[in-house]
């Protein structure tokens, strides 16, 4: 049997309701609009991040996260250093570096506070420069440039090795350590070691004779000989002047002489001071020579 | 209850106040569809300092930028009859083109053709006290104009100086700052069914939207329909619409008549309905695809099939040659233009010196219409459309839209109506603050 269909098939109605049309109208006034759109969102997002992180618990668990990703990818093994590799340096100030810096290998590169190590590093006496850097493979690699010892200095009783700038590099036990090296004496002399190489340079003629530089009132040098000999060094051109002493030594042979010291102070006017008993003999020769006219 | 004629100063205003906001819609309500176009008002014609008609008659000053037209309801020879229905339809159609505009809405003008209007003539005259015409003795000339008795529930639509003449010189537009002793106006009135136009008020603030004008649909569609040398010239509109047919004359640029005969596209559907036994949506679908009416020997051999859906094969099965269809078509088309044609008589149509008739409207696109016509109406018809203005859809030129158009162009320049000029003073209360001030204005 033939179902009969209702052929009045009520139509939807196009018209839009009252309230349909106030809204619609509503929606189309621009202020409104501009609420809706952009005021309404901003406003809720502020509202609930501002409600969010309102609550430490959340924030704390943010924090967390954000660090548990750093971690996460600091960890991976392509930025792990594995090793520390110290290079131009001698086995003892090696270890002293491996200590200073006292890595906890292996650690992510991340962590790794490179700019610190090398001050760190640098701030040691014997290493001069040190330049690092992570190679591939998750080696720390430190070159060390290390300070070269050019002189040593007694301070007191203590003896230092400075290098040629006068920066110390290390603590000498004795002297005959390193017996190949200059020796300098004085309060202020490391300040002044460049001088006091060129005058060590200078005094190489001498050098079988040589004891050590004396730094003077922290203004001028004097010249240590064997026997006590002193060469009285002025505060300006030192070397000029035991250039010309030397001279004069070849000379005249005056450093083999009985001298206490030679005073070069006045480079125009060198002053011999002679040992005691040699004045007195001087005196004899002078008196025999013209004892008769004093007699 | 609102007092259209006291409204329609304040109306004036709305759509001064909607075009500096830029935006403001059309609304017409016929009786086969209601059509709503969104204007808005930046072209570079609007931000023109002169006054006066600017280049392409003003029409450059606003654009379309939403249009749409919805199947009219509950209203009958263009009056409203269910008001639910057409509050309805008016929300549809509103709603669509402030969708299509993207932009609100709140000022409307409306134009409607039914209402019965009645033109009036008004003559007034007054001897000036001045011998320079004043924008004072304008608004006494105005004034002087005695008022017939429009009858009771009428009112005022529109109200427009047509004529004004100094002494023996007449045609004046504007007679301000000439020199004479006598000043005459001629006033153009029109006044409607006042029951009629308070349901559209209803209607369309039920829609919560500003009405900033009204206008008579045979009074727009001639100003969208006639060009402008037969509008100068002298020329009749009709509007050939669903309900009713709006007849308007115009002369010098002036409407000086206009009238509606109840009688339009729907009463032809309604005949090829009952003639043919088919519904009224079938009957308008074949009136639109097959309709004419003037037959010819082809059209005995094409033959239409009207259907239907009794389920009885025999009778879903009809057919009807296409001259039947004229047959039933032709007759009703003649009465309405034969009923034009008395409306014209009965106006004085024949003494004005341009005999143009422009047909327009939905109705007039009927095939063979330009054949039937002349025969009635006189040898000067044509088949007219509306102006073209920017940015009206492709679907909405056709001439059925044309009192849309005209209404538009009405927004863009209004005729100056009786409430646009000054009032005289001695209409002002005595006491009045204004009467005071207008003293002051004019004495020093």
């Amino acid at each position: 049997m033939q179902k009969v269909e209702n052929a009045r098939v009520s139509r939807r109605d196009p018209a839009p309701s009252r309230w349909a049309f106030r809204i619609e109208r509503l929606w189309l006034t621009p202020v409104f609009r501009q609420l809706v759109r952009v005021g309404l969102p901003a406003f809720s997002v502020v509202f609930f991040a501002g409600w969010f992180f309102s609550n430490p618990v959340n924030r704390e668990a943010i924090v967390a996260q954000i660090a548990d990703i750093r971690r996460s990818v600091a960890e991976r093994p392509e930025f792990m250093v594995k090793l520390m590799a110290v290079d131009g340096a001698s086995a003892a100030l090696a270890e002293d570096i491996r200590l200073a810096a006292a890595l906890d290998l292996p650690k992510s590169s991340f962590d790794l506070d490179l700019d610190q190590m090398k001050t760190q590093i640098e701030e040691m006496q014997a290493v001069a420069r040190a330049d690092l850097r992570i190679r591939p493979g998750g080696i720390l690699q430190v070159q060390v440039t290390e300070r070269v010892s050019a002189i040593i200095w007694r301070e007191g009783e203590t003896l230092a090795l400075l290098d040629k700038t006068g920066k110390r590099v290390a603590v000498l036990g004795t002297r005959t350590d390193r017996s190949d090296l200059p020796l300098i004496v004085g309060e202020g002399a490391d300040g002044v070691v460049p001088q006091a190489l060129r005058i060590m340079a200078a005094a190489a003629p001498i050098e079988d004779r040589l004891r050590g530089l004396v730094r003077m009132g922290e203004r001028r040098w004097d010249l240590v000989l064997d026997r006590d000999q002193r060469i009285l060094l002025p505060e300006k051109s030192p070397v000029d002047a035991l250039e010309q002493i030397i001279a004069q030594d070849h000379a005249q042979d005056l450093f083999s002489r009985d001298l206490v010291a030679i005073d070069m102070r006045n480079a125009v006017r060198p002053t011999l001071r002679m040992a005691p008993p040699a004045v007195e003999e001087l005196r004899r020769i002078k008196a025999l020579e013209l004892g008769d006219l004093f007699q | 209850m609102i007092d259209l004629y006291e409204s329609q100063r304040a109306m004036r205003n709305m759509r001064k106040a909607a075009m500096q906001r830029g935006v403001i819609a059309i609304l017409d309500v016929g009786t086969s569809k209601i059509a709503c176009l969104v204007l808005r008002f930046d072209g570079p014609e609007h931000f023109r300092e002169n006054d006066g008609v600017g280049s392409l008659a003003g029409q450059s000053a606003f654009r379309v930028i939403g249009a749409a037209t919805t199947r009219s309801r509950g209203v009958r020879f263009g009056e409203i009859d269910a008001m639910q229905e057409t509050e309805r339809a008016v929300r549809t159609a509103v709603q669509a083109a402030q969708k299509m505009a993207n932009v609100r809405v709140d000022h409307v003008i409306a134009c409607f053709s039914g209402a019965q209007p009645r033109s009036y003539g008004l003559a007034g005259a007054i001897d000036l006290h001045d011998t320079v015409v004043s924008e004072q003795d304008v608004a006494r000339v105005l004034a002087s104009c005695d008022v017939p008795d429009i009858g009771h529930d009428r009112e005022v639509l529109h109200a427009q100086p047509v004529n004004f003449a100094l002494d023996h010189r007449s045609g004046m537009s504007d007679p301000r700052g000439q020199i004479g002793n006598q000043l005459a106006c001629d006033m153009h009135l029109l006044t409607i069914d006042s029951n009629v136009v308070q349901n559209l008020l209803y209607c369309i603030k039920r829609c919560d939207m500003e009405l900033a004008g009204l206008a008579s649909s045979a009074y727009v569609s001639g100003i969208a329909s006639l060009v402008e040398d037969e509008q100068e010239l002298g020329a009749a509109c009709i509007d050939m619409g669903g309900g009713a047919t709006g007849v308007s004359i115009f002369i010098k640029k002036h409407m000086i008549y206009a009238d509606s005969v109840r009688l339009g596209g729907d009463h032809v559907t309604h005949d090829i309905s009952k003639g043919l036994q088919v519904p009224l949506t079938v009957a308008e679908r074949i009136k639109t695809f097959y309709g004419g009416v003037v037959a010819t020997g082809m059209d005995d051999r094409e033959m239409i099939e009207i259907g239907g859906d009794t389920g009885d094969w025999e009778h879903d099965r009809r057919t009807v040659s296409r001259s039947e269809l004229i047959g039933i078509m032709r007759p009703r088309v003649e009465e309405i233009l034969e009923e034009v044609r008395a409306r014209l008589d009965s106006a004085g149509f024949e003494h004005l010196p341009s005999q143009q008739i422009v047909l327009t409207g939905g109705a007039s696109q009927i095939p063979g219409l330009d054949g039937l016509a002349p025969k009635i109406l006189g040898n000067q018809v044509r088949i007219g459309r509306p102006l073209r203005v920017q940015g009206l859809p492709q679907a909405a030129t056709g001439a059925a839209f044309a009192s849309c158009v005209g209404l538009s162009l009405f927004a863009a320049h209004p005729q100056d109506e009786w409430w646009d000029f000054e009032m005289p003073m001695d209409r002002y209360p005595a006491r009045s603050l204004k009467r005071a001030v207008k003293w002051f204005k004019d004495n020093w």
